[in-house]
């Protein structure tokens, strides 16, 4: 056997939408074309998430790092490098500083990165069971069955000190400990792969990318627990990540991971899928559990927790993706190895989506305890078009958000806490200072109003009549006791109702308002948005000195509000105005101002 | 009933496992590089490329990374770079098949430079 180049074209959705499939069915045929398809094996694996940059191509053993590859360059890629040996330099990422003999995790992006859940995302092709079992896959079930009590395995969890990763961080060993110990003849195990935030994508990406990690987790889980059935709850939206599973799950049947007597050991255990319709609220898990059974998603009072009683009122393990999917390495490597990894109360790393207005968008793996500073500007190279932080907010509609003054907090379970927001499933929104909190409050507000199942009224009525509030301020209608309001009807959710989606609906309001109060002053006593968001209350205006008369404006205006004779400056006809903004954004001269 | 044994997995990870360290190339700290430009392959470059190959490979050394690139140094080809964050770069000249097996058995394996077969190359 020869020399051999191994190409590895990412397979999430995000480079997918932007044709990657194209791009590795090209490489393929090029590679045929050009009679090297013996010299080559070209691979499609999880997402590398890098995403500001997709699609990427990876070439081993140089280590090239393709960005932005299109289909039509599939050709050169084969040409120059494959047959060449000569790295097609247009298509690197950071063709200025790449050193000889640099390696990918040298680039800012990946230095400060840990990845353990994401380990196999970007490197082993998702949909190859084989890939997945050289890369230590099934080991961890091997040890499990063979070398360990249901005892031993709850007890390495313990070690390990893993906390729930779908936001509320409740010690995994303990959800075991009392399933395993709750009294019931059937018990079940439930993958809860209902990730609703929005920008939120780790689940999504962790499934798609290494399908079989969780599939072996909750095999090890059903074990320790004595159940024999798993579900894993997966949005319909997530066509990819449900086609991967599949697959992975067929090729577990065929090689005996899943079915009867697994490895010989006689021990018994199968996995369904079932498809969710969208709704957020069936993230929460009572109705997550409600929404299998085939009923309505509402969730239900706790207790009882579904360790007690859950899937059709039996005891159920529910975890959520990265949890699962941190939970084989465990095994393997030892609950103590995982437990040196973060600080102190909270082990192992944190996968976060990073977007909005960020220079790296992308999914980004750390150490717990890792700053937020360091997350947006080492990792995700500062803010986006020079423009200045104002916030990031994570934990998504049930988080808050983190000003400047926090940025050095370390990311971690109480710490995030201490200040305001919560960890959250790992969606992180970065705001720069054309974005109004009111306004971002009021998205956030809308989006759990929206999702609001309606079961109790707290939920239901308070999240309605803040919303009510936000839009009065947002309209100019505001009062000073509007504030007021805000925090009793906060209040009132959070005690009064059901679920976390109703006590925490308030918090981008509550978060905001604490580090932001002087924006809401803006908006109520001065009647001014200071970013210009809020369209009641602002006026787009020529400034005549700088207007040079063009008619560029007046032409793209979609109401016909902007007259004026050519190379005479114009004037906008505020009564007419829709405040679209077209104006401004057309305008070479910036002649344009928001007042 | 069960269609794998634990043997079997076993077995299927020792096969595919081979395979899969060929894409790890994180953590290796050795480079050779072989010139492949048109006067590169003539003077029997893409040889000297498969016998490096086969014999890193049977030598077991996996931290080592081998790539190829265009032409080199046109005078002594075909020419092999082996680079190394210990001895820095070494360039050798006029490699034939024999002396790329001897490249990866006294340099790669016993860390001894092959000093008749090297060539100075100047820097720019």
């Amino acid at each position: 056997m020869g020399f051999k180049n191994y190409i590895l074209v990412c397979g999430g959705t995000g480079c997918e939408s932007s044709r990657a499939d194209q791009i590795y069915r090209s490489l393929i045929e090029e590679a045929k074309n050009q009679g090297v398809a013996e010299q080559v094996q070209v691979i499609k694996t999880g997402c590398f998430g890098f995403c500001e940059q997709g699609p990427i191509v990876k070439i081993l053993p140089e280590d090239s790092f393709y960005v932005q590859v299109k289909p039509e360059d599939a050709k050169e890629l084969i040409s120059e490098h494959v047959v060449k040996g000569r790295e097609v330099t247009r298509l690197l990422y950071n063709k200025e500083e790449r050193k000889p003999y640099e390696e990918v995790e040298d680039i800012q992006f990946y230095k400060k990165q840990l990845r353990i859940v994401l380990r196999n995302c970007g490197s082993i092709d998702p949909e190859n069971i084989n890939e997945y079992i050289a890369a230590d896959g099934y080991k961890a079930l091997e040890k499990v069955l063979f070398e360990m009590t249901p005892e031993n395995v709850i007890d390495e969890l313990k070690v390990a000190g893993l906390r729930g990763r779908g936001g509320a961080g409740f010690p995994t060993w303990m959800k075991w400990n009392f399933t395993k110990q709750a009294e019931g003849d059937v018990k079940y195990v439930v993958c809860n792969a209902d990730e609703g935030d929005p920008g939120a994508y780790m689940d999504r990406s962790t499934l798609e990318g290494d399908p079989h990690s969780v599939l072996e987790a909750m095999t090890i889980c059903g074990y320790a627990i004595g159940a024999h059935q798993g579900f894993i709850y997966i949005r319909a939206e997530y066509p990819l990540a449900i086609h991967r599973l599949e697959v992975a799950m067929a090729q577990a049947r065929e090689y005996g991971l899943l079915g009867k007597n697994i490895l010989g050991s006689g021990f018994d255990y199968d996995i369904e899928i079932r498809l969710g319709a969208g709704a957020f609220v069936c993230g929460e898990e009572t109705a997550l559990l409600q929404s299998i059974e085939g009923k309505r998603g509402m969730p239900l009072p706790r207790p009882p927790f579904p360790a007690s009683k859950g899937l059709w009122g039996k005891p159920t393990v529910i975890n959520n993706v990265e949890t699962w999917a941190n939970i084989p390495v465990i095994i393997t490597k030892g609950g103590e190895w995982f437990s040196q990894i973060g600080t102190q109360d909270s082990h192992g790393t944190k996968v976060f989506a990073l977007t909005g207005k960020i220079c790296n968008s992308g999914l980004v793996e750390v150490p717990m305890g890792t700053t937020l500073r360091e997350i947006v500007y080492d990792i995700g190279g500062g803010i986006a078009k020079g423009k200045n932080f104002k916030a990031v907010q994570t934990g998504g509609p049930s988080g808050g958000v983190i000003t400047e003054e926090n940025l050095d907090t370390p990311i971690d379970f109480g710490g995030l806490q201490r200040i305001g927001s919560m960890m959250g499933s790992g969606g992180m929104i970065v705001m720069d200072n054309d974005d109004c909190i009111v306004d971002v409050a009021k998205f956030y507000l809308n989006f759990t109003v929206d999702e609001s199942c309606g079961k109790c009224a707290p939920c239901r009525i308070g999240g309605k009549s803040l919303m009510n509030i936000l839009e009065k301020i947002t309209d100019g209608k505001g009062t000073p006791e509007d504030i007021d309001q805000i925090e009793k009807i906060a209040l009132a959710m959070r005690k009064g109702s059901l679920c976390a989606l109703g006590q925490t609906a308030p918090n981008p309001v509550l978060s905001s308002l604490k580090y932001f109060p002087e924006e809401y002053k803006s908006h109520i006593e001065d009647k001014s948005c200071p970013s210009g968001k809020c369209k009641k209350l602002i006026k787009y205006e020529i400034d005549t000195a700088k207007c040079i008369g063009c008619t560029a404006c007046s032409r793209k205006c979609p109401v016909g509000a902007i007259s004026g004779e050519v190379k005479k400056p114009h004037k906008i006809d505020q009564a007419v105005c829709i405040k679209c903004g077209v104006c401004k954004s057309t305008c070479k001269f910036s002649a344009i101002d928001i007042k | 009933m069960s269609i794998l044994s634990l043997d079997d997995l076993r077995a299927i990870r020792n096969r595919e496992e081979k395979e899969l360290k060929k894409r790890d190339i994180h953590g290796r700290s050795v480079h050779v590089v072989v010139g492949m430009g048109t006067s590169g392959i003539s003077a029997g470059a893409k040889v000297v490329l498969n016998t490096l190959a086969d014999e890193i490979e049977a030598a077991g050394l996996d931290k080592v990374i081998l790539t190829q690139t265009g032409s080199l140094a046109p005078v002594a080809e075909p020419v092999v770079e082996v680079f190394s964050k210990e001895a820095g770069l070494v360039v050798y000249g006029d490699v034939s098949k024999a002396d790329a097996v001897r490249i990866v058995k006294e340099h790669l394996v016993a860390g001894k430079i092959l000093e008749d077969k090297r060539v100075e190359v100047k820097e720019d």
